[in-house]
């Protein structure tokens, strides 16, 4: 295996692509860690279920946010074109999931796209309002679409077939929970290989210095657009995702609280690095489920300072802190 | 010898089994909004479950009860069914009781009948919602419960065209069409219908319509709270009250928390729901007391805690016809037969739809003693909730 040293000197960009994507233990470590929930935590499959399809939202968010320095606080729309698309398919007859979820983020993405030609020519407080907007627009849209989407009381009679034809939902969500570990696991490793492509260093240009990669060849609108559809469409897979487990759908999926609170998931886990949108769902659900069980009517005082705390001394987010702690061991180690 | 023996172990098992009687206790779900947009719904329920519970022990038929509480923090039905989902399967409760917001009680159905949990909804007030989920039972009230017979009263006293104004969303248009359908069967004249949005900044606009439209009443749907005191507020500014313009309503604007903080602007006021704390039965006195005693002098019953101390006075009953057992099936048989004297006036089940029927009462907002109270001015007897839109 060639060692990091030897691959500066070499500086074969091949060899640097494929040194950023090598797989490295802790994430065997951390995915199997998820996967031994089912067998660890057997009554909090519910809850690990929701947790990876926030997670799977915060990750379509960390494209836009960490690698592309592009905010938005209206994601939420995306997610929730997702779910209705894959709850209005499971109402009216489509019951299979595999191919409702494929629909759910296909719709999505194509309204991403759609928004993205606006988008790309925006920037800092222009960009929030335009997304902000998009966000409250399809919210009271699907208000007003009562027949459609059964307004503020909700899509009900969502009905969705077992997964694969074998795998029933049941009670405790086992199905719910692999199923959507599963689908999150595809989704990251694509997004994985797309931040290590040369399109993904493009896209950390833009993040760094927008006006200055247009000398390097790169069209920056052009790449905005794409990294936009694409992030569109995987809020896209994860609302459907919600939508199939719960078999439920509620306007609050287009809401501006969600928009804002995975926004809040994926600062609290550590913007621009994959991981960190999965660990702070991981971090604030099981926090928000802790606490408001063990205080139903103040705990929101504690979900407000364990905010405060970790965006005030922890600058990267938790994968943040613990990726510079592990390099400061590991040198000191070294030195000696 | 021989018989003695078997006596004696007879005596023996017997005093076993009933050292044994310290059972486990009942446990009962309790899911709520304790914070979000409605953080005075869990207080209510709690008031009156604590209040509940001190008055008649927390002791049934040999099983203490045990409460589990849970906060929904408003309309999140993706959370509150994996609430429901984790109270049942982990904290293993008999029953739950509680759940506001129609979203929420729509995603807890298909949980509750899976699992054959039986649900007390003590809110959403949305008609038809539990007729799929055989193991609810509404303590509640629906809005077309409500809005219908206001409507019918309406024409008989003597209002002879309205217009109707609602805030754009389900529960508004709910409140609508139940009292336009109501209303113009009745022979009365619908002058205008005018939608509001959900979050309206200003009034004056609507209150213009009111005046060209000279109508004889205003029947208004509005979220309670900012809304619909902004509402009221420039209602009484542009002196419609004095011009003696009705002002109708379901309850929902006037209900107890909010109504000392919409201040004078209210009275006057028309409207029908199915609970006043200013009700008047010695059951509501002692209930309006002992609110108070827990929550503090300010604290005032409403709809929530009467529909929470109603479900759990029904628990109690059911615990003690089973002898200290809530099996589902059974329970649900017992449930479509309770009919009882609670603090809002008699009420009892649907066997057929599971749903409250009860009085409605038009109640007129009057001072009292430095504070408003919604005064019953005409009562119609045991109203059932319709079954959809």
């Amino acid at each position: 295996m060639v060692s990091r040293a030897m691959v500066t000197e070499a500086a074969s960009p091949r060899a640097i692509f494929a040194e950023h994507e090598r797989w490295r233990w802790p994430e065997t470590v951390f995915w199997l860690a998820a996967l031994s929930v089912v067998y660890l935590f057997p009554e909090y499959l519910t809850l690990a279920s929701q947790v990876v399809i926030s997670g799977l939202f915060a990750l379509s968010l960390d494209l836009l946010l960490g690698y592309t320095g592009m905010a938005s606080l209206g994601h939420a729309a995306f997610f929730g074109l997702g779910a209705y698309t894959a709850g209005l398919l499971g109402k009216h007859g489509w019951h299979e999931p595999l191919s409702g979820l494929v629909v759910a983020g296909l719709v999505a993405g194509a309204v991403g796209l759609v928004c993205s030609l606006v988008i790309a020519r925006l920037q800092s407080i222009a960009l929030l309002m335009v997304t902000l907007g998009i966000g409250v627009m399809l919210h009271e849209g699907a208000n007003q679409a009562q027949s459609l989407t059964g307004g503020d009381d909700g899509l009900q009679g969502v009905d969705i077939a077992p997964v694969l034809g074998l795998f029933d939902w049941d009670i405790f969500g086992r199905t719910a929970f692999l199923y959507a570990l599963a689908i999150a696991f595809l989704c990251f490793l694509a997004a994985r290989r797309l931040v290590h492509s040369p399109f993904g260093l493009s896209l950390r240009g833009i993040k760094e210095n927008t006006k200055r990669v247009p000398s390097l060849g790169i069209k920056v609108r052009s790449r905005v657009i794409a990294i936009f559809t694409i992030s569109a469409a995987l809020a896209g897979v994860a609302g459907g995702l919600l939508a199939q487990t719960t078999q439920f759908v509620g306007l609050e999926v287009l809401s501006f609280d969600r928009s804002a609170g995975v926004l809040i998931m994926l600062v609290l886990g550590g913007a621009g690095t994959l991981y960190g949108a999965f660990v702070g769902a991981a971090l604030f659900m099981i926090a928000k489920d802790f606490l408001s069980a063990s205080d139903p009517v103040y705990w929101y005082f504690w979900i407000g300072l364990l905010l405060c705390v970790v965006v005030a001394f922890g600058k990267g987010g938790v994968v943040g802190v613990t990726t510079r702690a592990w390099a400061a061991i590991f040198r000191r180690g070294g030195a000696k | 010898m021989t018989t003695k023996f078997a006596l004696v172990a007879a005596a023996v098992l017997i005093a076993g089994s009933t050292a044994q009687a310290a059972e486990p206790p009942l446990k009962i779900g309790i899911v709520s909004s304790y914070t979000g947009p409605s953080p005075m719904n869990g207080r209510a329920l709690d008031q009156a479950l604590d209040f509940y519970m001190k008055q008649n022990g927390d002791t049934v038929a040999g099983r203490k009860i045990e409460l589990i509480k849970r906060d929904t923090g408003g309309p999140a039905p993706d959370l509150v069914k994996r609430q429901v989902q984790e109270l049942i399967v982990r904290d293993k409760v008999d029953l739950i009781i509680g759940l506001d917001y129609t979203p929420n009680v729509l995603a807890a159905g298909p949980v509750s009948t899976q699992a054959k949990t039986p649900i007390l909804v003590v809110n959403g007030a949305t008609a038809g919602i539990i007729a799929n989920a055989p193991y609810m039972a509404r303590f509640g009230f629906t809005t077309g419960q409500i809005a219908a017979p206001l409507g019918q009263w309406a024409v008989k006293n003597g209002i002879k065209s309205t217009i109707v104004m609602y805030a754009d969303y389900g529960p508004g248009i709910d409140a609508g069409t139940f009292y336009k359908r109501a209303y113009t069967e009745a022979g009365g004249k619908i002058a205008d219908e005018v939608k509001m949005p959900l979050q309206n900044p200003d009034f004056s606009a609507y209150i213009q319509r009111i005046r060209d439209a000279k109508p004889d009443a205003v029947f208004v749907f509005l979220p309670s709270g900012a809304q619909s005191n902004a509402f009221l507020k420039a209602y009484k500014d542009a002196g419609l009250f004095d011009a003696g313009v009705k002002l109708l309503a379901t309850g929902d604007l006037t209900d107890e928390p909010s109504l000392d903080a919409i201040g004078d602007a209210a009275v006057g006021m028309i409207t029908a729901y199915h609970y006043s704390d200013a009700h008047d039965s010695p059951l509501n006195a002692a209930f309006v007391k002992g609110v108070k005693e827990v929550g503090g002098p300010d604290a005032r019953p409403d709809f929530f805690s009467v529909a929470g101390w109603d479900a759990m006075h029904a628990v109690y009953d059911l615990v003690k016809a089973q002898n200290g057992k809530l099996d589902p099936d059974k329970t649900m048989e017992l449930i479509k037969q309770v009919k009882f004297e609670s603090p809002r006036g008699p009420i009892m089940i649907d066997p057929e739809t599971r749903d409250i029927v009860q009085n409605v009462y038009i109640r007129r907002v009057e001072k009292r003693d430095g504070h408003l109270y919604n005064v019953e001015i005409d009562t119609i007897p045991m109203v059932k909730s319709p079954s959809g839109r």
